[in-house]
């Protein structure tokens, strides 16, 4: 594998080496000096196209620790704004030697494009309603950390699926690794050829809780009742948001995720957020330890031979 | 446009029939049959090639006025007549809009001084595609360039009391009404077709019920009014049933396919790269086999290309922001060849029908379209089926190249098109 753009490129074997890695590269996380030479010499670009700075951070903390170069390219202030074309950006960081590119982006596929157009390691970390397999990397490996595994697993995930890339990610990587998934959501959430997908769909909430170890809760954006997918925000929370009351319903040992940002009161009330249950914090600090998984086995070659990646130490 | 240059082709096969001559004199077949004298004329040796009548596409955007860097009214005719095109029907959707008297009287000479094929301009069907009110129909109508094929291509006459009216009134010049077919709420942001691809790729989906409610509703108004209605790039298998039905009632509906929705599925889309992104959009491989039944059956009535040039920054780019179209002039017989003739479902007779007599009534033409016969216009398209050749954008005669069938090996290749007796190809190459 040369690049990142989906978690269906990750075959089963690549998926658990990506999160073994990140699980060792954790550890310099909690160290006082949080640094490894690994990736000196290198440069990474940050191409964000869409303000998302909880990844983009994430990126750059894990791109940094790993001792590359990195460079933040915002497309606002750049030249972006002044009509230049993603091609003509992507000949630009080729010509400045970029190794690898993480690219955010609003339009489906456009880090699938951009890989047609550079020679570096490309990184999806968010094209538009298609993936963002890194988030489905970092959810995978929330669950093995709270709950010891991923393979059995009953996971439910819950909201917009029709234009959540996480959504599209963690289908495809949960499947891989072995979870069983279901989807709920109301059914004009839903994509209309969902019967297709390897996983269960639901239109219940309350039927599906109890029988899930994991229940993943997506952003779900207001505006979509203007465009007639839901009748208004308080019905929606009322049949599909996660409040305390429903809380209460999930077994014991079940874990709340949320790839974030909540709204809180639409799909998730606050107590919930805040509640011991949720493990949002740490998957923003599991982000780190997998992204400089990822850009640790593209850049440095390792994935292409699993089982041999060395000490990343 | 005639010349006193005579031609004397030598063993063609009409229709894919047994080898003989033709001489073409004063834009006139002037004589069939086997070994007629050279007596002076300039010979072409067919080799054993087919003779069919000249193609008629009735769906071209030939991109002038307004997109000259995507295409001109020469550049793109000429992409015709390599393609074995004597005629073409110039979509309405140019800057400015073809819907008045002026602009299709405009495109129409710019086509007659090129001189490669004749360019019959369509009128929009609304002032400024956009839906609201009638063009001045009639007098495009009465202009010389004698428009009798009206369509808002590109967009959709979505408002049904304007259709009923467009399709009333344009039967006071024996007009059609060609229907871009797309209910516009349903195809908001619209990407590529909706189903499995969409669905995993998270592109907008484009169902195929924008495209058969328009269809199934205008067959019913155009019956209602007792008008012709003709529906341009039919792309599902829903569509080819609803007209089918309309058919079977009696509903006066032509209808016709793209090369490319005869070929090309959705599952292309996977790249990511918008040569694939097209209106209507590439469907699945169900909805390519139910077009080919339906060109065959003759429920689908012609084949038209739809040739919509774009410039290389207009499709090198993240596929929502791309440009939608396809050029196809100068593939469309290979993949007619290869879709329909190879397979059997057509015969060259067949060929001939679907891409010049039946376009060429359509859109009212009384000189082309013809059968091949002594007296009848010298439009002919000679092309040899036992080639084949690798598509090589950079080859297209075309001034776009957005090809979607660059590096597909197609059989086929025209050697020779004449125009009212006048070669515009020979030898494969442009005259």
């Amino acid at each position: 594998m040369q690049h990142l753009l989906s978690a269906g490129d990750l075959t089963r074997d690549e998926a658990l080496l990506i999160l073994d890695t990140a699980r060792e590269l954790s550890q310099v996380s909690e160290r006082s000096v949080k640094k490894l030479p690994t990736l000196r010499g290198r440069t990474v670009v940050n191409l964000f196209y869409e303000d998302s700075t909880r990844t983009r951070i994430s990126f750059e903390a894990a791109a940094k620790r790993m001792s590359a170069d990195v460079i933040n390219f915002s497309a606002r202030g750049s030249s972006v704004s002044k009509g230049e074309s993603l091609k003509d950006t992507a000949l630009t960081l080729q010509a400045m030697g970029a190794d690898g590119v993480v690219i955010r982006h609003s339009a489906p596929g456009a880090a699938r494009r951009l890989a047609d157009w550079v020679d570096g390691v490309v990184i999806n970390a968010g094209d538009g309603t298609h993936e963002h397999p890194t988030q489905a990397l970092l959810d995978a490996y929330t669950m093995r950390e709270r709950l010891g595994r991923v393979e059995g697993l009953r996971v439910a995930i819950v909201g917009d699926i029709r234009h959540s890339r996480v959504a599209r990610s963690n289908v495809l990587l949960l499947t891989t690794l072995g979870a069983e998934v279901t989807l709920v959501a109301p059914p004009t959430l839903l994509p209309v050829s969902v019967d297709t997908w390897p996983c269960a769909v639901s239109y219940d909430l309350d039927e599906v809780l109890p029988k899930s170890d994991v229940v993943m809760m997506l952003r779900v954006q207001a505006e979509r009742m203007h465009s007639s997918f839901f009748p208004s925000a308080r019905e929606y929370s009322r049949r599909y948001g996660l409040d305390a009351d429903r809380l209460a319903r999930m077994a014991d040992h079940a874990i709340v995720m949320h790839p974030g940002p909540m709204v809180r009161g639409m799909e998730i009330s606050a107590e919930v957020a805040d509640s011991a249950r949720s493990t949002v914090t740490e998957q923003v600090t599991n982000g780190v330890s997998v992204r400089m998984a990822v850009l640790y086995l593209l850049l440095g070659g390792a994935i292409h031979r699993p089982g041999n990646q060395g000490e990343p130490r | 446009m005639t010349t006193t240059t005579r031609y004397l082709i030598r063993n063609a096969r009409i229709l894919g029939g047994e080898p003989t001559d033709l001489l073409l004199a004063h834009g006139r077949i002037d004589a069939i049959g086997p070994d007629l004298p050279a007596d002076g004329a300039e010979v072409v040796d067919a080799a054993g090639a087919i003779a069919l009548p000249g193609l008629v596409d009735l769906h071209t955007h030939l991109r002038e006025p307004g997109r000259e860097d995507a295409e001109t009214v020469a550049t793109g005719s000429r992409a015709a007549a390599m393609g074995g095109y004597t005629a073409v029907f110039a979509m309405a959707n140019t800057d400015p809009v073809a819907d008045t008297a002026g602009v299709v009287e405009q495109v129409w000479r710019l086509g007659r001084d090129a001189g490669y094929c004749d360019v019959h301009p369509v009128g929009a069907v609304t002032v400024g595609l956009k839906g609201e009110r009638l063009a001045e129909l009639g007098a495009m109508a009465d202009s010389p360039a004698k428009v009798r094929v009206f369509s808002d291509d590109g967009m959709c006459v979505s408002d049904a009391q304007l259709m009923r009216r467009a399709l009333e009134y344009v039967k006071a010049f024996d007009g059609v009404i060609a229907q871009h077919a797309q209910e516009p709420r349903l195809t908001e942001g619209a990407q590529m077709n909706e189903g499995v691809v969409s669905d995993r790729l998270g592109l907008a989906g484009w169902p195929a019920v924008a495209e058969e409610a328009i269809i199934a509703r205008d067959c019913l108004l155009a019956e209602h009014v007792g008008s012709r209605l003709h529906v341009c790039h039919v792309s599902t298998k829903g569509s080819v049933q609803i007209i089918r039905w309309a058919k079977s009632r009696g509903c006066d509906v032509t209808a016709e396919v793209t090369p490319h929705h005869l070929l090309l599925t959705d599952e292309l889309a996977e790249s990511y790269d918008p040569v694939y992104k097209v209106n209507p959009p590439l469907r699945t491989a169900e909805d390519v086999e139910a077009l080919r039944e339906g060109l065959a059956d003759g429920t689908i009535d012609i084949v038209a290309t739809d040739h919509a040039p774009h410039p290389s920054e207009a499709k090198e780019t993240e596929w929502n922001q791309a440009a939608m179209g396809m050029i196809g002039l100068e593939t469309a017989l290979s993949v007619v060849q290869h879709t329909m003739v190879d397979t059997g479902l057509l015969d060259w007779a067949g060929v001939a029908q679907r891409m010049s007599a039946t376009p060429a009534r359509i859109g009212r033409l009384t000189d082309q379209g013809r059968p091949i016969a002594v007296g009848e216009p010298a439009n002919l398209t000679l092309y040899d089926p036992t080639a084949t050749r690798v598509i090589d954008p950079a080859t297209m005669v075309s001034k776009s190249r957005n090809t979607p069938f660059a590096g597909m090996t197609l059989p086929g290749r025209v050697l020779a098109t004449f125009l009212r007796g006048v070669p515009t190809v020979l030898d494969g190459k442009i005259q």
